[in-house]
């Protein structure tokens, strides 16, 4: 295949976004020949889509907005959702039913997930939801468990898709949450917009004992700008993204959230494929020596900001370890009851139908307990205790779950002809990874 | 709308549930647990409270609350199976105990309440009801029981030896499980209210345990024992399509209490090591990584999600029975999952503890002995999962055994 058939398959907005990209060199390290290169040394490769957009600030409003507490409730015990979370829960399901599990091993094994997926993400509006009308956006209502079901529905389809097409309204609701206004009038009509940018907020970094409240990321001031340096890890689509919001320990104040367009100086993506989450394309993002005006600080640097951000990115990867959880469940149930071994279906064993018994149980634990910290969330209720319990049990049922569920189907587990085996390396993820997502 | 506190409306409740708890169960808690089969003379009065409680509609910590509701208007209920849950796990993070002694407040009275009829619902009213299944021979395979019933005029003679029964000698009435026909399986099984003082009903001994000593534990022996026929729960005949679902159908509803005082202990164990090692400078840090803390606190973090697990999926099972939904798959996920949470809770709080949590001197080792037995009666741990898996893989008791 040529590369002008390479081009088009990737579809015309696929090659306006990577328009300013050393474009050869891109689809030539795509083939499988030069894939280890394109993994393992793919550094240099600049904000691929860094001069695709210019931010341009809209009118301010003068306050930034902010979505509504939702309203107090009767005060009862309900476990039901609203009929609009049902309709969004429908839509995000059936989306993750036809098109995001259908590509999840193509998009696994190549790193990336197809343009037109991304689209059709964008389409469903997962950026726009929580942006205020009057900012173009759909959002009125602080809606963490509607974010929540939604992001469970979607890792039903596949995590790592889920995750690609969540991580641009990480930003979004960062800006939404944390913005002032002219930060908010800067960015938010884009992600409301038709065409929106390709963002991921980037806390995570590569060390053992990795702790969000000790970045090794620095944000020193320079007059009235900030010098970021650092490095970020398993930062998502990073490669395409054309803005990032970027936790950096600001000297003397904490660790801190800055907004950083992808043209900055000093900016540079590397490829960092893992273990899983690998259709987010992950990579890491080389932060050297990168000027940012006063005017990128998000949240004023107030600790509570950060810790409001670090608790709702739990929140949402512990949502992502349901839905994923929950697809293993649904998956071994048919293949134990057919799956014949000594004359009777091997579910007829204790030693296999407790181990479906216990996913189900310790699934509905963790889907319980993600659901009351959201919804603690949504009453602004402290809720950093219980995103840490659902964190607690994402890291912990999450993997066990994964194992299990490749251990029930054996061997066949083990290989890609199921997609248990990918349920197991993105679970391991999704108990550990900060950031990258938000409810 | 989707919101897991404690429900406004219940939050009284809870409160004097707690107020109990803290102020006449915790001082007494050690008392007891060394004097075991002497009776806790400070439970009757509270079993006037609740009685009380009971009265005023809101449950608490009462049996009778685990009764299904008529349906009445749509919309989102909560009733008496989850301020029962809400007031069980106050309750016992005080003693567990104590709990299974309150007059009054026994899984007979549960029993009673969920399958008997109106008339007897009155007759039976305000008397405590102990529950007799297990015998010498059987515990969780209960359709195995050898227990007979045998119709004679307007009473049925019964035959048969009770192991186990919690409060069997302080109650005042025994439901005690039967069968009219040994060779017709579960339908045959029916339950059988039977008077203290019934000649051919015997006590035969008091057991002595690793836990829960507060509570008397009993066995029973029947002998030719006559009982009105008008004291069978729910229909007489042998009904070979529902039968044994009638008397099982009472577990959706009496497992999530279970559930709840495994809850309610497990917070106790939780909390109080929590407060032990705060002495010693250790704390959770709910906004940093587990791995980013002392190991003491990162599994004081560990337990809590589990408990945290558990506690919902308690709620979780007594709000589905307050709304009428089938709640057996959740009923059995809550008590699997609370009954081993406690157990492996309770013993961890004790290892962090040391010597302190070892000891006498503080309850915890007290809470690790009583753990054990809540995730063994009501249905053990292996029976909750056969529900489950059962139910999930859409299995047979004779395909998956």
């Amino acid at each position: 295949m040529g590369v002008v058939q390479r081009v088009m398959g990737l579809g015309l907005r696929a090659i306006n976004r990577i328009a300013g990209s050393p474009l050869l060199d891109r689809l030539q390290l795509r083939r499988p020949a030069e894939r280890a290169l394109y993994h393992g040394a793919r550094v240099g490769f600049r904000g691929a889509a860094a001069a695709t957009r210019t931010f341009k600030a809209a009118q301010s409003l003068g306050r930034p907005l902010r979505p509504s507490r939702g309203a107090g409730g009767s005060g009862l015990f309900d476990l039901t959702p609203s009929e609009e979370q049902l309709l969004l829960q429908a839509a995000a399901r059936q989306f993750a039913d036809r098109e995001l599990r259908t590509a999840a091993a193509t998009a696994d094994a190549e790193c990336q997930a197809p343009p037109s997926l991304l689209r059709g993400a964008d389409e469903l509006g997962l950026a726009a939801l929580g942006i205020p009308e009057a900012l173009g956006g759909v959002g009125g209502e602080r809606a963490a468990v509607s974010n929540v079901l939604v992001a469970e529905a979607l890792a039903h389809g596949d995590l790592g898709l889920a995750f690609a097409c969540l991580a641009p309204a990480a930003v979004s609701q960062a800006l939404v949450l944390w913005g002032d206004a002219a930060q908010q009038a800067r960015y938010l009509p884009d992600f409301a917009g038709e065409h929106a940018p390709v963002a991921a907020l980037a806390v995570q970094e590569a060390q053992p004992l990795f702790d969000p409240f000790a970045l090794r990321t620095t944000a020193r001031r320079d007059g009235t700008d900030f010098i970021l340096s650092g490095v970020k890890s398993l930062v998502p689509r990073a490669a395409q993204a054309e803005l990032f919001v970027v936790a950096a320990q600001l000297d003397g104040a904490g660790p801190a959230l800055f907004i950083v367009e992808s043209s900055s100086a000093g900016l540079t993506v590397e490829a960092e494929p893992a273990m899983g989450l690998r259709a987010a394309a992950t990579a890491r993002l080389h932060l050297g020596d990168v000027r940012v005006p006063a005017a990128a600080l998000l949240g004023g640097a107030a600790a509570e900001v950060y810790r409001e951000c670090i608790a709702l990115s739990r929140i949402a990867w512990s949502a992502l370890a349901t839905g994923t959880a929950q697809a293993a469940l649904d998956y071994v149930i048919p293949y134990v009851n057919e799956r014949s071994a000594f004359g009777e279906p091997i579910s007829h064993r204790q030693a296999v139908a407790f181990a479906v018994a216990d996913i189900s149980i310790e699934l509905e634990g963790l889907r319980l307990t993600t659901w009351r910290a959201a919804s603690r969330a949504d009453r602004g209720d402290p809720f950093a205790r219980e995103a840490a319990l659902a964190r607690r049990l994402a890291a912990d049922k999450g993997a066990r779950i994964g194992s299990d569920a490749v251990q029930l189907l054996g061997g066949h587990g083990f290989v890609k002809e199921h997609p248990v085996e990918r349920w197991y390396r993105d679970l391991r993820a999704a108990g550990f990874v900060e950031g990258a997502v938000l409810v | 709308m989707i919101h897991l506190e404690t429900p406004s409306k219940f939050r009284a409740l809870v409160e004097q549930a707690h107020q109990v708890a803290a102020e006449i169960f915790r001082p007494n808690s050690r008392r007891y647990d060394r004097a075991e089969h002497e009776y806790p003379k400070e439970l009757d009065m509270l079993g006037a409270l609740l009685d009380g409680m009971n009265a005023s509609g809101v449950g608490g910590a009462g049996a009778a609350g685990v009764r299904r509701e008529s349906a009445h208007g749509e919309g989102n209920r909560n009733g008496t199976n989850l301020s029962t849950a809400l007031g069980t796990m106050e309750l016992c993070w005080g003693d567990v105990g104590f709990l299974l002694s309150m007059p009054r407040q026994g899984l007979g009275n549960a029993a009673i309440a969920s399958v008997a009829s109106e008339e007897q619902l009155q007759r039976f009213a305000g008397r405590w009801a102990a529950m007799a299944i297990t015998e010498p021979h059987c515990g969780s395979d209960s359709a195995a029981i050898r227990t007979t019933a045998r119709l004679d005029g307007d009473h049925y003679v019964l035959n048969g030896d009770k192991i186990f029964v919690t409060a069997g000698a302080r109650a005042e009435l025994v439901v005690v499980w039967a069968t009219l026909d040994r060779s017709a399986g579960r339908a045959a099984i029916k339950s059988f209210v039977v008077e203290k003082g019934t000649p051919g009903f015997e006590l035969v001994r008091l057991e002595h345990k690793l836990g829960i000593r507060a509570s008397d534990t009993a066995q029973f022996a029947l002998r030719d024992c006559r009982v009105p026929a008008a004291n069978l729960l729910g229909d007489p005949a042998i009904n070979v399509e529902k039968g044994f679902a009638g008397v099982m159908q009472t577990f959706d509803n009496t497992r999530p209490l279970v559930a709840a005082m495994a809850v309610g202990l497990a917070r106790a164990c939780i909390e109080e090591t929590q407060r032990l090692l705060k002495a010693v400078g250790v704390e959770i840090d709910y906004d940093r990584p587990a791995h980013a803390q002392p190991a003491a606190a990162a599994e004081l973090l560990r337990l809590e999600a589990d408990y945290e697990a558990a506690r919902l999926l308690t709620l979780q099972a007594a709000w589905m029975a307050d709304n009428r939904k089938p709640n057996s798959l959740q009923a059995s996920q809550a008590k699997a999952k609370a009954g081993r949470a406690c157990v492996d809770i309770a013993l961890k709080c004790v290892e962090l503890c040391g010597s302190a949590g070892y000891g006498e001197g503080e309850l915890l080792e007290k809470w690790a002995r009583d753990a054990k037995i809540l995730d063994i009666f009501e249905g053990t741990q292996q029976i909750q999962l056969l529900i489950i898996a059962r139910r999930l893989l859409g299995k047979t008791s004779a395909e998956l055994k």
